[in-house]
């Protein structure tokens, strides 16, 4: 399963915010981080506003803030805000023409079901926590060599 | 765990699965309970001298070629009790039985659909293991 890149952002910008919920995050912060365009960002930005997982602040020191409930929140609720995980578009029609499409539509759609599970079973506050032991690793080695 | 202790982790496992299984639970009593050994383990955890929680597992040889690790394969709390770290409490006590009986991997088996119990794994650091479960009907 490969997420698109308004999904990616959506994700990452959350990883920001509610690592840092005490301060607004901006949004040229991310974009820079990211290497993305700003106004790609600003887009994703909107929609999780709406979706009330951020909080917008106008003005000096203006940013975003996390607003959703990290022990709850879910990759996959982020996921779905995006893109529509029901079905491949169009497979239904090709999944009924033969069995060895049928069979093939089986295992795609065994792949796809794992994929929905562990999405589902991520939240944001595990995220972070994978986030930080991803940091230590990275961090490890360098300490050990000098 | 007790013996005193099994209504109590009948009534919690049937009021969350929706299935009483009495007889499984004093099996599964009589071979993880005080005979348990060093290498079976079951625990409740207490409030007041109420009963609300219970985890259940064991140090497995050598299963599908893999080296001896701990199994986690029942944890449970009363609905009211959660959020209140009581599953994180009784994870880190197995966890501990099985250190003490020499194994550094701990590992368990989640259905796909249930999110409550896979969010709680995947939050005290579990990641998927390298087995893909398989099953067949041979009705």
């Amino acid at each position: 399963m490969k997420l698109q890149k308004s999904t990616s952002l959506a994700l990452v910008s959350v990883l920001e915010a509610a690592a840092n919920p005490d301060r607004q995050v901006a949004a040229a912060e991310i974009a820079e981080k990211y290497d993305v365009s700003p106004h790609h960002l600003a887009k994703v930005l909107r929609e999780l506003g709406r979706a009330g997982i951020m909080e917008s602040a106008r003005g000096v020191g203006g940013g975003y803030r996390f607003t959703g409930n990290a022990r709850r929140l879910t990759l996959m609720d982020l996921i779905e805000l995006f893109e529509d995980l029901s079905g491949r578009a169009g497979d239904e029609e090709r999944i009924a023409a033969t069995a060895e499409d049928r069979a093939l539509g089986r295992v795609l759609a065994e792949i796809d079901e794992i994929a929905r599970a562990t999405f589902r079973s991520i939240t944001i506050d595990t995220m972070l926590k994978l986030v930080e032991r991803e940091r230590h690793a990275a961090a490890a080695p360098q300490a050990a060599a000098v | 765990m007790q013996a005193d202790d099994l209504d109590q982790v009948i009534a919690i496992d049937a009021r969350v699965t929706g299935v009483e299984k009495t007889d499984y639970w004093y099996e599964v009593f009589h071979r993880y309970g005080t005979r348990g050994g060093r290498q079976r383990f079951c625990f409740v955890a207490e409030l007041d001298g109420a009963v609300e929680g219970f985890v259940v597992g064991e140090v497995r040889d050598w299963e599908f070629g893999e080296p001896p690790c701990g199994w986690v394969f029942g944890i449970s709390v009363r609905p009211e009790a959660r959020l209140g770290g009581v599953a994180t409490r009784l994870l880190e006590t197995i966890c501990g039985a099985f250190r003490s009986a020499g194994v550094t991997k701990v590992r368990t088996l989640i259905a796909r659909d249930n999110h409550l119990v896979l969010s709680f794994f995947r939050s005290q650091g579990m990641m998927a293991a390298p087995f893909i479960p398989l099953e067949i009907d041979i009705a």
